[in-house]
């Protein structure tokens, strides 16, 4: 994916000394062990990018991408603020993951078939599925992706952007010229100067580009066409099920939770209700968590930290937040979108 | 003395093959750390397709070809960049070191407060600067400039018609809507970068060439004046050829941060190896395989870089001895 990348080139280094020296070792198994003994989960997430994660002027990181390190550390640990955030740009980011320096990497990163299956890593569920889309100035006059013969498009580097503005044009027979930015500031700082005929990222991005960067918003338009499918999603370490089991989980549990009306206001009265599906949820009559390692309360705690799905959804990207993203395909299943989670039982 | 020298000699031997088997351990746990986490490591990605454009190459460049290849036009696109800025540093930065030892106040002060001001701001800012001082002034590609038949200036970079093409022998650059088609361009981000480098490095090699020359004894220029020289030949017969030797090599090295520092393109949008090979990394993951690759092939430009002022020292110092 896109945005913000304070490349520090030191901590690449240690990341990579860290995969290299034999010590740092990560055995399979342990990650909950681990994360209980030091109390506290280690979670990998971006440099700054609106809604999903980023750092407020005090330095609390929010975000959808943060909610679901809340999420899972008041499953764990019993207390959502007992997570230690690392920002990683987007080169680091899977080597601070496969060398043990984070627990989890929650950091809008789609999920492939490339990255799935060769970087000793599993991508656990979708948070939100996005596509890529393209922004481009309202005075070309353009409405379709399709008249970008021979345009610049102006890109940042370390995401699957790239590749997908080649496939496609490839597919459409159309030359563009790419002009690649290492850092998310320098990259949309040249589109707005006039240097690019377009500019391409995820569309949730795009949404926010354009109403806070650009200096007349109303001078740009986002074109209809997505040109890739983005499912990202929290991604954990290979060799280590359990682990892998309740990341999944707590987020399939925050999804159900939605779907069966269970809110962080209401948690308490639900569990008390007489619907078997939530009451199992929330832990009231069967014991879901045995099974994963975690005790009855484990989804209860993670909806009254975050909220369930729907929740963290309005709050860091959907109506009540700056990027008013609309729910789209990120609708429950019954609702019209694709969100699904397997049953809890 | 013959038993010292053996002695010395089998020393050396057993600290390089001590050094040796290290860099195997490294190399060895390395990759058997990553086959236990189940990550795949190797070069068979070089081989497959890329999959990503290039947005201004010399080789030609499709994403339909291999990674190999789009690290070979990365490369190209550093030598591209660096070797002009290498002759363009040099050229200018001897004039302002020469400038510097001018009996001119005002030529002296000029090239002194150049040399301070550019040496003392960051490259990475100057970078930015001049790329976006130069994108800034620029008229958009949709309204360019036309200079003179079939050249247009304008954010898009000066397009100039270049040899090829399907029309034939000349590819002539035109107007086509929002942007110009064909011919050759000279990018705001290579112009920038072009720019910088050439510009930052000079001030570092007018202070080796000033150097240079202060270094060489004062009564060689005192003899030369009183033999009825002329200044130009104090300058070309005396002081040049002894300096020389001692500006080779610091110069050497100026020239091969330039080389290095040609990295930063990576942050003003200019597809250099390292662009390429970060996009590359991102693609395949293979980040180990990728930093490795990196480090190897400016190990080897330096190697050559050094090679080449070696050898240019040795003819130098030949000509300083037939003078």
């Amino acid at each position: 994916m896109r945005l913000p990348n304070r490349a520090c080139g030191l901590r690449a280094a240690i990341v990579l000394l860290a995969v290299l020296l034999p010590l740092s070792a990560a055995h399979a198994g342990k990650t909950l062990e681990q994360i209980r003994q030091r109390a506290q989960l280690v979670c990998g997430v971006s440099t700054g990018v609106i809604g999903f994660s980023s750092a407020d002027s005090q330095g609390r990181w929010n975000g959808l991408d943060v909610d679901v390190c809340r999420a899972i550390a008041a499953a764990v640990l019993n207390d959502p603020n007992k997570v230690k955030y690392v920002p990683l740009n987007a080169q680091q980011r899977f080597t601070a993951l496969q060398s043990g320096e984070v627990d989890l990497l929650s950091r809008n990163t789609t999920w492939t078939l490339t990255r799935d299956a060769s970087l000793g890593l599993h991508f656990t569920a979708v948070t939100y599925y996005d596509g890529q889309g393209f922004l481009v100035p309202k005075k070309l006059k353009l409405t379709s992706a399709r008249q970008l013969k021979n345009a610049e498009i102006c890109v940042q580097s370390g995401t699957t952007t790239e590749k997908n503005l080649g496939d496609w044009f490839k597919a459409q027979g159309i030359k563009v010229k790419p002009v690649v930015f290492e850092k998310f500031e320098a990259s949309i700082k040249a589109f707005f100067s006039g240097r690019c005929q377009a500019y391409t990222t995820d569309a949730s991005a795009l949404a926010f580009i354009r109403s806070k960067e650009a200096p007349q918003p109303d001078d740009y338009v986002v074109l209809p066409e997505l040109i890739s499918k983005e499912p990202l999603g929290p991604v954990v370490r290979r060799g280590d099920d359990e682990w892998f089991a309740i990341v999944k989980w707590v987020i399939f549990a925050l999804i159900e939770a939605e779907e069966y009306g269970v809110t962080q206001a209401n948690v308490e009265q639900m569990k008390a209700g007489s619907d078997p599906a939530v009451q199992r949820l929330l832990g009231s009559a069967e014991d879901s968590g045995k099974l994963l390692g975690l005790d009855r309360e484990w989804a209860a705690r993670a909806v009254k930290a975050v909220g369930n799905y729907g929740e963290m959804f309005q709050r860091n990207v959907g109506s009540a937040s700056p990027l008013k993203l609309p729910r789209g395909v990120n609708a429950l299943w019954s609702k019209g979108g694709i969100m699904y989670a397997p049953p809890i039982r | 003395m013959q038993g010292q020298r053996w002695r010395d000699l089998t020393i050396q031997a057993l600290l390089a093959a001590g050094l040796l088997a290290a860099l195997w351990w490294l190399l060895d746990v390395t990759a058997s750390n990553m086959a236990e986490r189940g990550i795949r490591s190797g070069f068979d990605f070089l081989t497959e397709p890329a999959g990503f454009a290039i947005g201004e190459s010399l080789l030609p460049f499709d994403s339909a070809d291999s990674t190999l290849r789009a690290l070979a036009a990365g490369l190209a696109n550093t030598l591209r960049v660096a070797l002009p800025a290498i002759i363009a540093s040099t050229l200018l930065g001897t004039m302002i070191g020469l400038g510097r030892l001018s009996p001119n106040l005002l030529l002296r002060g000029l090239c002194a407060a150049y040399v301070e001001i550019l040496r003392n701001v960051p490259l990475l800012l100057q970078l930015l600067a001049w790329y976006f001082v130069v994108t800034d002034l620029l008229p958009l590609a949709s309204e360019a400039v036309q200079l003179a038949p079939h050249v247009f200036l304008s954010k898009s970079g000066l397009s100039l018609p270049w040899f090829g093409g399907d029309a034939g022998l000349f590819d002539l650059p035109l107007q086509g809507g929002m942007n110009i088609v064909g011919g050759a361009a000279l990018t705001p981000e290579f112009l920038a970068l072009l720019l910088g480098l050439s510009l930052y490095t000079a001030a570092y090699v007018a202070e080796t060439v000033r150097a240079g020359i202060l270094a060489v004894p004062h009564g060689q220029s005192d003899a030369a004046l009183a033999l009825g020289l002329t200044r130009v030949q104090l300058f070309r017969l005396v002081l040049l050829p002894q300096a020389l030797r001692s500006i080779i090599p610091p110069l050497t090295n100026q020239h091969l941060s330039l080389t290095k520092n040609a990295s930063l393109a990576v942050a003003i949008g200019y597809p250099d190896l390292v662009s390429v090979a970060n996009t590359t990394l991102n693609q395949t993951g293979r980040a180990a395989e990728c930093i490795a690759l990196i480090m190897a092939v400016y190990l080897i430009l330096s190697l050559l870089t050094a090679l080449l002022s070696n050898w240019l020292e040795r003819r130098s110092g030949r000509w300083a001895e037939r003078s």
